[in-house]
């Protein structure tokens, strides 16, 4: 793998040319659509920040009820209880599934409150120009986007769930009004992270030293 | 691999890392061999042999699973003498019955129609560059919106959602594995090596390179030679 000289880079902007995130072409900087993809070419997004904080505060507000409110609610003999994410996984530690609680716990849990302390960090990182590793950050932007996702799991399993045990007046289980805003709450979290311009982060070496207030 | 830029490149012969903006002249990569961009280690271009083949079979894979898996049996229980089966369409549907008629969409299109959708682009955009022909009218766009929808094509999340689901039944009835349950959990393997064999610049450079209307078709391989550098 190349090793040049990561100061010594130049990059799109400096070379008088936008990049198209897309495909990866660059092109005069005045260019407004990438001719080869079609994607709208911006050399730095300057709305990003004011997005992914937008769909961060919205994404905080639905994990709030997701997390007070059943995710599903199981009906046994007539006696109607519900189970809430931290519940669910508590009653099947409780059972002895130590391994499946611990997966619902970080996909449900751990994953969305570090995507929202991770996100909040990186965005934070960019206004006040932080000079915290741009190669860490980089990295854990990847890994936010590739982990985030994930959290959808406890959607699913209520799907799953709810569909199949249904077995009339014995025993039978509902989806809870906290799994909607979960799933909302996953969903703008996702798109929190991917309105985050990472170009940002490198960007700051070329502004180190200066006052700059980027939103 | 990859180096600096040097005054008189032409643009078609420099790649930026959308990742972080370092400019660079492509100098293509063998097939195996990647080319990491140096300062933020994003893999840039990662060419695997024979890829679109690959990716046009695999893709090809996964409508055909996903459509069967669609009509065959996915879960049964039984307890205390009661029976019940759901199919995967009924699982995504379950929300609606409890008023939530969006989650319902919402789940039968990240397992359902996302996958198949984006496993059809990338048929649409690869069959042609496959046989050597001219790319499709809108493969372009076609390519880029697969790629947009790769984080929302979520069958391998469910996969895990139901082996989970699984664990908290066991406990109180009997559980059937239908066909569907298997061909979703072999979906997840197709993706996985789908996905790795599709390299993004690779792509865009072989529709860019396709041969023009009315070029002797006989022209088209001699394109590849210039790539390896
Ligand atoms: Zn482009
Ligand atoms: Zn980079």
């Amino acid at each position: 793998m190349a090793e040049a000289h990561p100061t010594h880079l130049l990059t799109a902007r400096d070379a008088g040319m936008v990049a198209c995130t897309d495909c990866t072409r660059v092109w005069p900087l005045e260019t407004e659509r990438c001719p080869r993809c079609g994607a709208k070419l911006v050399s730095r997004d300057g709305h990003s920040l004011s997005r992914v904080w937008a769909w961060w505060v919205v994404g905080l507000i639905c994990y709030i009820p997701a997390n007070l409110y059943p995710m599903l609610n199981t009906t046994f003999m007539g006696k109607t209880s519900g189970d809430t994410i931290v519940g669910g996984a508590v009653t099947l530690a409780m059972h002895g599934a130590i391994a499946v609680a611990l997966v619902i716990l970080i996909a449900s849990v751990a994953i969305p409150m570090g995507k929202f302390v991770a996100v909040a960090y990186l965005a934070l990182s960019v206004q006040r120009g932080w000079h915290t590793s741009k190669l860490r950050r980089t990295q854990l932007y990847e890994m936010v986007e590739f982990i985030g996702r994930w959290s959808m799991i406890d959607v699913f399993v209520v799907a799953v769930l709810s569909a199949l045990v249904q077995l009339s007046v014995v025993v039978s289980i509902q989806p809870g009004p906290a799994a909607l805003n979960f799933a909302l709450s996953v969903v703008f979290t996702m798109l929190s992270a991917r309105s985050f311009d990472s170009r940002l982060i490198w960007d700051s070496i070329e502004r180190d030293g200066e006052e700059e207030d980027l939103t | 691999m990859t180096h600096s830029p040097t005054i008189g490149d032409d643009l078609e012969d420099l790649i930026a890392c959308p990742t972080c903006d370092a400019l660079y002249r492509v100098d293509a990569p063998g097939n195996g061999e990647r080319a990491v961009c140096s300062r933020c280690h994003h893999v840039l271009i990662a060419p695997v042999e024979g890829a679109i083949l690959r990716v046009v079979a695999l893709a090809l894979t996964i409508v055909i699973l996903l459509v069967t898996a669609l009509f065959m049996p996915f879960l049964s229980i039984e307890a205390s003498g009661l029976h019940n089966a759901t199919s995967i369409f009924e699982a995504g549907l379950a929300f609606s019955r409890a008023h939530m008629v969006i989650l319902s969409l919402a789940v039968i299109s990240l397992i359902i129609f996302i996958p198949i959708l984006r496993a059809l682009l990338l048929i649409y955009v690869l069959t042609p560059l496959m046989l050597r022909r001219r790319p499709w009218p809108g493969a372009h766009t076609a390519f880029r919106l697969s790629e947009h929808l790769r984080p929302w094509s979520m069958a391998e999340i469910f996969v895990l959602g139901v082996g989970v689901a699984l664990v908290k039944i066991t406990a109180m009835a009997h559980v059937e594995l239908g066909m569907a349950f298997w061909l979703f959990a072999l979906l997840v393997v197709v993706t996985v090596f789908q996905d790795g064999y599709l390299c993004r610049w690779s792509i865009w450079h072989a529709l860019e390179e396709s041969p023009e209307p009315g070029a002797p078709p006989s022209l088209a391989p001699a394109e590849e030679a210039p790539a390896h550098g």
